[in-house]
């Protein structure tokens, strides 16, 4: 099957800065993607290059098998994009904005859908107010209709969630479920890491350009840490091997332990049995994506082509 | 790099999200493409429609600011072509005016505004090519203009006797001249980052360029040093032709004219077009 997105040695230089460096990326038709990376790590350039916002330095960028650059009909028709920037037209109404945004597409009779897509995203009882009397949410709103006026089969969505409250972001999150389940391939970037966690199949991580993990979330929340235990003990004090591998001391005295797999454990109560240490408290943990996260971006190097 | 097949295709059938009806899949369906460009003219059409006293009636109420009080101060003693009285001479030169700077401001500031406030971005996703974005800026420019220009000869009937020698010079010019001035305005709104810059190409190109292309005079009247050099001003020739079109004499033939001005259209859309094409300062 043909990808729904395919970056291929993309490179995006201005002036002495590259933003992107030789990226390459793959997204499968029907996959929910997470961009991730810290900011300036080129997350938006990449979107606007497969977008056609910008043109690439080098390298090529296609969308359900259409160039970019050179089949940008076709690429651009496939493609809705919710953009970062709260950006709106202060000139039309909710339901003009939406008409408008269709009719660029070449749909001129798309008033079924666009009814729907404002039903979708609880903006009916908008629909004729202007796009300047709209708070920050319901702007955003628009904007996610706006991406969705052509029912692209692929979606991107840059920090949809950033600054919205947290009933809207519930609600976009199952929308945008929602569309994935009847086959939109959804492409999101979030600061929020445990929103990528929870929807995301496949994830890339982007530092300085590149990028420095491409995995499935599962194998990168296996793959970066097993499990961490945090005891608290009596005496308060490890015995010599296992002082080692402590990562963290937490408040209120517990100790925070990183092991590889669950099995570790009983290594770790044996030693604490010998060396005659009561266990007063133990807590496993599962790493979270945003320790993962801080992992692989520690630990990236400048220039790498983990892949 | 595997894809999650487990979350495609189940309740693909889930109703509110219908497939892309067939001709977006297929380009070539040609009258659904020109919807793209012809929303695009609308909603240029729409966006100073909705805000028109500022579009329209206001440079209506200037030009006849202007007519009033030059119609007053000069009248008598500017040497017009012979016959001709000068308030009736100089309204088609208000007019024409107004027809081209406010084909400018419509093109250069609704590009200029959307790029500072970032609405570029719902023109520029689209398929909309070069060619559809060009002349759906320009068309809309060109409306604004006649119907400004319009409405400074709506403003003006009762009051001042101007003849119509020739009706289809007189629409030739207007459009032809509105033209040039709207693809000015996308390459400015193009080139500027800032509405400052945009000002200061009106004030400083548009503007002295306007007031000596013989809105208010006749080149007859002129030292021969500044005849000549009125002949290197484009807008002279917008001028001179479309008052052809009113009294049926004017300072150069009107076919030269008309030349001329679409020449300079011509050359300016091959620059534009050339230059949305490569993205400047668009899709940087």
């Amino acid at each position: 099957m043909t990808p729904a997105i395919q970056v291929d040695q993309v490179c995006k230089r201005y002036g002495a800065l590259t933003a992107l460096d030789r990226v390459s990326l793959e997204i499968a038709q029907g996959e929910f993607f997470g961009l991730l990376g810290p900011n300036g790590a080129g997350k938006t350039t990449l979107i606007s290059i497969v977008a056609g916002l910008t043109r690439a330095s080098a390298g090529s960028a296609r969308v359900m098998g259409h160039d970019v650059v050179r089949d940008y009909r076709a690429a651009r028709r496939a493609l809705g994009v919710v953009p970062q920037e709260l950006v709106f037209d202060p000139f039309f109404t909710v339901r003009e904005a939406l008409r408008i945004q269709s009719g660029y597409y070449g749909l001129r009779d798309n008033e079924k859908w666009i009814d729907e897509v404002m039903e979708h995203l609880d903006l009916t009882s908008k629909a004729d107010t202007n796009m300047r009397a709209l708070s920050g949410g319901m702007k955003r709103r628009v904007l996610v209709g706006q991406a969705l006026v052509h029912k692209p089969p692929v979606i991107v969505l840059d920090e949809p969630t950033a600054g919205v409250d947290v009933e809207l972001r519930q609600a976009l999150w199952r929308f945008i479920m929602r569309l994935n389940r009847d086959g939109h391939t959804i492409v999101l970037t979030t600061h929020y890491l445990e929103e990528a966690e929870a929807l995301c199949g496949r994830i890339a991580m982007l530092k300085q350009g590149q990028v420095v993990a491409l995995d499935t979330t599962r194998n990168l929340l296996d793959r970066h840490s097993g499990c961490y235990v945090e005891l608290r003990i009596d005496p308060d004090q490890l015995p010599q091997p296992l002082a080692a591998r402590v990562t963290d001391r937490r408040e209120g005295g517990a100790y925070r332990l990183a092991l590889r797999d669950y099995i570790e454990l009983e290594t770790l109560m044996h030693e604490l049995r010998s060396a005659r240490v009561r266990v007063v408290e133990m807590e496993v943990m599962q790493p979270d994506l945003e320790e993962v996260f801080v992992q692989i971006m520690a630990a990236a190097p400048r220039v790498s082509s983990a892949r | 790099m595997k894809p999650r097949r487990g979350l495609v295709n189940e309740q693909r059938e889930t109703p509110g999200f219908p497939p892309q009806p067939p001709f977006l899949q297929n380009p070539r369906w040609s009258l659904e493409r020109m919807a793209g460009f012809y929303t695009l003219f609308y909603k240029e059409w729409l966006r100073f429609w909705k805000v028109k006293v500022q579009t329209v009636l206001a440079p209506v109420l200037t030009a006849l600011l202007y007519l009033l009080v030059f119609a007053h101060t000069l009248r008598g003693r500017v040497d017009v072509y012979p016959g001709v009285e000068y308030t009736a001479f100089l309204v088609p030169g208000l007019a024409m005016m107004s027809v081209l700077q406010n084909s400018f401001a419509n093109s250069s500031s609704s590009l200029v505004q959307s790029k500072m406030t970032g609405n570029i971005v719902f023109v520029l996703l689209p398929p909309l090519s070069h060619r559809e974005f060009f002349f759906a800026y320009v068309l809309a420019a060109i409306g604004r203009g006649l119907v400004v220009g319009a409405g400074v000869f709506a403003a003006t009937i009762g009051f001042v006797d101007v003849p119509l020698a020739h009706p289809q010079w007189v629409i030739a010019h207007a459009i032809a001249g509105s033209a040039v001035m709207a693809a000015l305005g996308v390459l400015a709104g193009i080139q500027s980052e800032k509405i400052d810059q945009v000002s200061a190409f009106s004030n400083f190109i548009i503007l002295p360029l306007t007031f000596l292309s013989g809105v208010f005079y006749s080149l007859q009247s002129l030292p021969p040093v500044w005849q000549a050099l009125s002949h290197v001003n484009p807008i002279f020739y917008m001028i001179d032709g479309f008052r052809y079109g009113f009294f049926g004499q004017a300072d150069v033939s009107p076919w030269l004219s008309l030349a001329i001005v679409s020449a300079s259209f011509l050359a300016l859309s091959w620059v534009t077009l050339s230059l949305i094409r490569s993205g400047y300062k668009l899709r940087h």
